[in-house]
C-alpha cells in the first residue's frame, strides 16, 4: 500500500484568509504528478474532508508538478469549533491517503 | 526602474541584518514591510492588539528606521500592529515616536487609518454598497454595529497618497499585503501586472527563495516585469521557488484580487538570469469596473474557560471516549439545573484526535491522553462557573459506580484557565467606493528631536 506521503515531495495545507483552506501537493516528476492527479479525484478528497466536490477548487499545475485544492474552511478560522488556527494540520489527512 | 527592498515577511518575525545592509547598498527606492495578517486568528483584530512582543517589534523597527536613514528613501509598513486596526496603528506610532526621540531623528510620518465606523458600515450595507464574497457569513446592520473592529484593506492608491505627502515613514492600518510594495512602481509607470505580481512574490520576504529565514529580498520593477534578487548570502531565487510562491496562502494560484482589479499570472514567464536571480514578464493586470475594498471585521463571541486534565491509567485511557461522553453529559445536566444563560461544553482528547476531530479516522491513542475542556458562555462569570462544575468530574469521575474513585492529573492550580473574551471573524465582504480615499483617513505628523 502506497500513501501520498511516500511519493510526494511535500504536502502542505494553510489558510488562504480566514474563510479558505488550501492544499498544495508537490511532486518531483511528471510521472508522480500524473499518478497523484489520477489517484486523488476531487470526489475522493472532498469525501475525506466531509464536504462535496462542487465546493472544491482543483488546479493541476503541470509546470510545477503541483496539484492544488482549495475549499471553504470546514470551520471559519478561530470560531469555537475550529481546532487548527493556521490550518496546517489538515495536510496530514491528505498525506496519509492511499495512492494505488 | 523602481527597486523595493522587503526586509522580512512580517515585522517581528526577524531577518538577517547583514542581508538588510546588502539590500541598502543596492540603493532601493523604498523599503516596505508587512506588519500583520489575519493568520493568527480573530483575537488581534477583535482587540486591536499586537501578536508580537513590543520589544521585538521595537528592535526590528529601529533597525529598519536606521536602514531608511542610510538609504534616504521612504519606509512603509502596512497592516501595522498585526491587524491594522486604528489602536494597533497608534501602538506602532508610539513606538516610532520613542525610537525617533531616542535616536535623535526628526521625521515626517504619514499615518493612514483603515478602521471603519460600525454605524457608517451599517448605513453602507443598507445602501447596497457592501457585497458578499464566497463564502460569506450572513450580516446585518446590528452585527456591523456589534463588531469591536472593522477594517478596510487599502490598495495602491491609498499608499500612493501617503507617499505623496513626502513622508519619511508611512504607517498604514490594514492594507493588502501587496499594496505597500506595488504602490511606488505603479506610480512611477512600471508595468502594472509586473508591479502586482512582483509585490505578491516579495510580500513574504525571502519565502519565495531557497532560504526563507534570510528574510530580505529586493524586487526591481520595470516597464515589462520584474527581477527578484534575494539579499541573503546563501538564498537563491529560481523559476521554481518564484512561481511556486503564487500557491502560498492563495486559494487560486493564478489570480489575485486587489482594490480596483485583479492580477492574472496565467501567462507569466519565469526566466533564471543566473543561479540566484529570476526575471518575470507576462503578468497581466485586469482593471475592474467598480472600485472595491475588502472588509474584515471581528466581534465578540462569548467568553471561554479551559481546563486540562491528564489521564495515564491504562483502563481509563482505553475507554477515554466513553469517559468523556459521560463526563460531558453529567456536567451539562448539572450545570443546566443550576445556572442561567447559554453555554457550551466541549471535551477534546489530546493524544487522539484533538487536532482534526472526526475527520481523523485513523487516529490512534498512546499511553496517556490529555482532556482539554472548553466552556464557552455568554459571560466570563458563567464560563468560569460551568468550568468549576466540571472540575470534580475531570478530577474524579469513575468509569462505573462500583469502583474506587480515581484521581487524574491536573497540571495547574486552579485547574480552570480563563481565556477571557473570544472573537470571531464575521466579514468576507467588499465595500464599493466612489473615491479610493473615501474609507481611509490620512494625516501627517512631525516627530522626534
Amino acid at each position: 500500500m502506497t500513501r501520498l506521503v511516500d511519493i510526494a515531495t511535500k504536502v502542505r495545507s494553510k489558510n488562504a484568509g480566514p474563510f479558505w483552506l488550501t492544499f498544495d501537493i508537490f511532486c518531483d516528476t511528471p510521472e508522480v504528478f500524473a499518478r497523484v492527479c489520477e489517484a486523488l479525484s476531487s470526489e475522493r478528497v472532498a469525501a475525506m474532508l466531509h464536504t462535496d466536490a462542487a465546493s472544491l477548487k482543483r488546479f493541476e499545475i503541470a509546470d510545477l508538478n503541483v496539484l492544488k485544492f482549495s475549499l471553504p474552511r470546514p470551520y471559519v478560522q478561530g470560531t469555537r469549533l475550529d481546532r487548527d488556527m493556521h490550518g496546517a494540520s489538515y495536510a496530514n489527512l491528505l498525506a496519509e491517503m492511499d495512492i494505488n | 526602474m523602481t527597486r523595493v527592498l522587503i526586509p522580512t515577511g512580517a515585522l517581528g518575525l526577524g531577518f538577517d541584518r547583514a542581508a538588510l545592509a546588502r539590500g541598502v547598498a543596492q540603493r532601493p527606492d523604498l523599503i516596505a514591510v508587512d506588519g500583520g495578517s489575519t493568520d493568527s486568528g480573530p483575537h488581534y483584530l477583535g482587540t486591536g492588539t499586537s501578536k508580537y512582543s513590543r520589544g521585538t517589534v521595537k528592535a526590528e523597527w529601529t533597525a529598519l528606521m536606521e536602514a531608511r536613514a542610510q538609504a534616504r528613501v521612504p519606509l512603509v509598513i502596512g497592516t501595522a500592529g498585526t491587524s491594522g486596526a486604528d489602536a494597533a496603528v497608534d501602538w506602532l506610532v508610539d513606538i516610532t515616536r520613542e525610537i525617533a526621540a531616542e535616536t535623535g531623528q526628526r521625521l515626517r510620518v504619514a499615518v493612514l487609518k483603515s478602521g471603519q465606523d460600525g454605524a457608517a458600515m451599517a448605513e453602507a450595507l443598507a445602501r447596497g454598497r457592501i457585497t458578499p464574497l464566497w463564502p460569506a457569513p450572513d450580516i446585518s446592520g446590528e452585527l456591523l454595529m456589534a463588531c469591536t473592529n472593522i477594517v478596510a484593506l487599502a490598495g495602491a492608491e491609498q499608499i500612493q497618497a501617503a507617499l505623496a505627502t513626502g513622508a519619511d515613514i508611512v504607517i498604514a492600518g490594514r492594507t493588502t499585503d501587496t499594496a505597500i510594495i506595488s504602490a511606488l512602481p505603479l506610480s512611477q509607470g512600471c508595468h502594472s501586472g509586473g508591479a502586482w505580481h512582483g509585490a505578491k512574490i516579495g510580500e513574504c520576504g525571502a519565502l519565495a527563495t531557497t532560504n526563507p529565514s534570510s528574510g530580505v529580498i529586493l524586487i526591481a520593477f520595470d516597464a515589462e516585469g520584474f527581477v527578484v534578487t534575494p539579499m541573503g548570502e546563501t538564498a537563491c531565487a529560481t523559476p521554481y521557488t518564484v512561481s511556486a510562491h503564487m500557491l502560498y496562502e492563495n486559494s487560486d494560484p493564478y489570480l489575485l484580487y486587489e482594490p480596483g482589479g485583479h492580477l492574472d499570472v496565467t501567462r507569466a514567464r519565469y526566466v533564471a538570469l543566473d543561479d540566484r536571480r529570476v526575471r518575470v514578464t507576462g503578468s497581466e493586470w485586469v482593471p475592474s469596473d467598480r472600485y472595491t475594498v475588502k472588509l474584515e471585521g471581528a466581534r465578540q463571541a462569548g467568553f471561554q474557560t479551559v481546563s486540562l486534565a491528564l489521564v495515564r491509567e491504562p483502563r481509563y485511557v482505553e475507554n477515554i471516549r466513553a469517559w468523556c461522553d459521560d463526563v460531558r453529559a453529567r456536567c451539562t445536566e448539572q450545570a443546566l439545573a443550576s445556572v442561567d444563560g447559554d453555554f457550551s461544553l466541549e471535551l477534546r482528547i489530546i493524544g487522539a484526535d484533538a487536532t482534526l476531530g472526526p475527520l481523523d479516522t485513523g487516529a490512534r491513542i498512546g499511553s496517556e491522553v490529555g482532556v482539554l475542556s472548553i466552556v464557552t458562555a455568554e459571560t466570563e462569570a458563567l464560563s468560569r462557573e460551568v468550568a468549576k462544575i466540571l472540575n470534580p468530574y475531570l478530577l474524579h469521575h469513575p468509569l462505573s459506580d462500583d469502583e474506587p474513585t480515581p484521581t487524574f492529573a491536573f497540571p495547574f492550580s486552579p485547574a480552570e484557565m480563563s481565556r477571557g473574551a473570544i472573537y470571531e471573524f464575521c466579514l468576507n465582504h467588499v465595500l464599493g467606493l466612489d473615491d479610493p480615499m473615501d474609507a481611509f483617513r490620512l494625516s501627517t505628523l512631525e516627530i522626534g528631536a
